[in-house]
C-alpha cells in the first residue's frame, strides 16, 4: 500500500510540473516521468500487459513525437502570445468552477466497496487475449477499423494533390 | 521470495551479466578497429600490449582524463541526462535474455537468466523504443544545431523502424505462441530454430536492429560529413565516452535478443548428448559458450556491413523503412497465418 502511496504521489508531482515548467521540452520530458509512473501503477494493478503496452506506445512512440515536434518548434519568451487581459479573467473564472464542482462531488461519495475481480490474473496477455477475442470481440474488431481509418486518412494527407504538385 | 541463497545468486548473476556487457562493448570497440583495418587492408591498432590488446583500456584511460566540458549554452543538467539515459537504458535490456539452460551444482539449481517475466519480447521492445531519449535529449541539450538536427534524425529513424520490428515479431509470436524469452528458447530445441521457419521475418528484424542500434548504414543521427558529429557534436570526455559505449552495447543485446529469438538461442545439435555427457553444471555452460559464438558472429556481421555499405540518404532511408519493410512485414504475417492454419488443419 505504502508503495502505491508514493508512486501516486510521483504521479501527482510529477503531472503538476508538467504544467508549471516553463521550458515546454521540460514540460514533455515531465510528461514522460508520469507515464513512467503510470506503467508501475499498472504493474502494482498486476495488469503486465497495460503496462507494457503503456510503456511501449505512450512513452516510446507517442512522447518521442510530441518532443520530435516540440524541439523543432522555436518556443522562447519571445515567440510566446501575450493573451488578452480579458481571456485571462476568463480562464480564473472557469478554473474556479472547476474547483467548486470537483470540490462537491468528492464530497458527496461515500467510500466504495473494493471490487474484488473473479480472476486476478485478467491482467496477463493470455487471459487479457483470451477475453478480447471472445467476449469483446465485436468491440475490438470495431476500433480496429477506427484506426485503419484514421491511418488512411493520414496517407491521404500526407499524397501530393495531382493537380497542385 | 526466494531464500538469500536464491537473492544473492540473482545479484551475482546480474553483476556477472553487467560486467560480461560492458568488457563485450570494450573489445568491440577494439575489434571493430581490428576488423576495419582487415578490410582495409591495414594493421589496425598495434602498440598497447601484444596485438593492441589493451588499446580499449588506453582509449578508456583517454577519455576519463580528458576535460569535461559542458557548453555555456546548453542545458546543465539534460546535458549530463543525455548520456547517461542511452546507457541505462542499453544496460537494461540483458535482464530477460535466458543465457542457458538451468544449471544444477549441488542440488542448487540456478537459471541463466535474470527473470523471466511473461512480456519479454515486449519489454526488449520497450526498452528498445525507450533507447531514442537518450540521443534526444542530448541532442536538444546541447544547444546546437547539428546536434539538434542528429537527434531529430535519430527519433524519426527510431519510430520508422520500429514499426517494422514490431511486426516482424508478431509473424514469429504466432508461431512461437508464447511472449516469455525462456519459452521462446526453449521451443528451439537442438535444431529447431525459428530462423528456418521466418527466413523473411529475420531479415526484417536484422535491418530493422541495424536501425535501432544507429550502425551504419543507418548512422545518419550521427553522420560526419553532413552533421559534424551528429547529437554528440558537443560531447566530450566519458559523457562522449558514454555515448560510444552505448552503441556497443546496443549491438550486443540485439545480437543476442536476435540470437535468442531466431538462432535458437543457447540449443544446439546434440545438445542432449553432450548434456548427459558432461553432467547438468557443465553442460549448459556449453550452451552458453555457444549461445556468446552466435552472439559474436552477429556482431562482426553488424561490423562487415558498416565497413561494406555505404551510408543511405535521407529520403532512402524513409522509403526503405515505410515503402519496403513494412510491407514484406504485412506480407509475411499473412504468409506465416496461412502457412500455420495449414499446417494444423492439413497436416503437411
Amino acid at each position: 500500500m505504502s508503495t502505491f502511496y508514493f508512486i501516486a504521489f510521483l504521479s501527482i508531482f510529477f503531472s503538476i510540473l508538467v504544467i508549471s515548467a516553463k521550458n515546454p521540452v521540460h514540460s514533455i520530458l515531465y510528461l514522460i516521468l508520469t507515464f513512467f509512473t503510470f506503467t508501475i501503477h499498472y504493474i502494482l494493478l498486476n495488469a503486465q500487459f497495460l503496462a507494457i503496452v503503456n510503456f511501449i506506445v505512450y512513452m516510446g512512440a507517442i512522447l518521442v513525437l510530441f518532443l520530435y515536434t516540440l524541439m523543432l518548434i522555436n518556443l522562447n519568451k519571445e515567440s510566446e502570445p501575450v493573451k488578452p487581459f480579458m481571456i485571462k479573467i476568463a480562464g480564473v473564472f472557469g478554473g474556479g468552477i472547476l474547483a467548486v464542482a470537483l470540490a462537491s462531488s468528492l464530497k458527496l461519495i461515500a467510500t466504495s466497496n473494493p471490487v474484488i475481480l473473479k480472476n486476478p490474473d485478467l491482467g496477463l496477455v493470455k487471459n487479457l487475449g483470451k477475453v478480447l477475442f471472445n467476449e469483446f470481440l465485436l468491440p475490438f474488431e470495431v476500433s480496429s477499423v477506427l484506426l485503419l481509418s484514421a491511418m488512411v486518412g493520414a496517407v491521404l494527407l500526407a499524397t501530393k494533390d495531382p493537380k497542385t504538385a | 521470495m526466494g531464500s538469500t541463497a536464491d537473492i544473492l545468486i540473482k545479484i551475482g548473476l546480474i553483476l556477472i551479466i553487467f560486467v560480461i556487457s560492458l568488457v563485450m562493448a570494450m573489445y568491440s570497440t577494439y575489434a571493430e578497429r581490428k576488423v576495419a583495418a582487415f578490410f582495409q587492408d591495414r594493421i589496425g591498432p598495434n602498440r598497447a600490449g601484444p596485438w593492441g590488446i589493451l588499446q580499449p583500456l588506453a582509449d578508456g584511460g583517454k577519455m576519463f582524463l580528458k576535460e569535461e566540458i559542458i557548453p555555456t549554452n546548453a542545458t546543465p543538467f539534460l546535458f549530463i541526462v543525455g548520456p547517461s539515459l542511452a546507457i541505462l537504458t542499453a544496460c537494461i535490456g540483458s535482464a530477460v535474455i535466458p543465457w542457458g539452460q538451468t544449471m544444477v551444482i549441488g542440488g542448487h539449481s540456478i537459471d541463466l537468466q535474470v527473470t523471466d517475466i511473461n512480456v519479454g519480447v515486449l519489454y526488449i521492445f520497450g526498452v528498445v523504443s525507450l533507447g531514442v531519449y537518450g540521443v534526444m535529449i542530448g541532442g536538444w541539450a546541447s544547444n546546437n544545431k547539428y546536434s539538434l538536427l542528429g537527434a531529430i534524425r535519430a527519433a524519426s529513424q527510431n519510430i520508422s523502424y520500429e514499426i517494422s520490428m514490431g511486426l516482424s515479431i508478431i509473424a514469429l509470436l504466432m508461431l512461437t505462441g508464447t511472449l516469455s524469452m525462456r519459452e521462446i528458447a526453449e521451443q528451439q530445441h537442438s535444431w529447431h530454430w525459428n530462423v528456418l521457419r521466418q527466413p523473411l521475418g529475420f531479415i526484417l528484424f536484422i535491418v530493422c536492429a541495424f536501425a535501432e542500434t544507429n550502425r551504419t548504414p543507418f548512422d545518419l543521427p550521427e553522420c560526419e560529413t553532413e552533421l559534424v558529429g551528429g547529437y554528440h557534436t558537443e560531447y566530450s570526455s566519458m559523457k562522449l565516452g558514454f555515448y560510444l559505449f552505448a552503441e556497443y552495447i546496443n549491438m550486443f543485446i540485439s545480437s543476442a535478443v536476435m540470437a535468442t529469438l531466431y538462432w535458437g538461442g543457447y540449443n544446439y545439435p546434440g545438445m542432449d548428448w553432450v548434456l548427459a555427457h558432461t553432467g547438468p553444471a557443465i553442460g549448459p555452460l556449453i550452451g552458453v559458450g555457444v549461445f556468446f559464438i552466435k552472439i559474436i558472429s552477429f556482431i562482426f556481421f553488424f561490423m562487415w556491413v558498416r565497413w561494406t555499405i555505404p551510408r543511405f540518404r535521407y529520403d532512402q532511408l524513409m522509403d526503405l523503412g515505410w515503402k519496403i519493410l513494412i510491407p514484406l512485414a504485412i506480407a509475411n504475417i499473412v504468409l506465416t497465418g496461412i502457412g500455420s492454419t495449414l499446417l494444423t488443419h492439413f497436416g503437411f
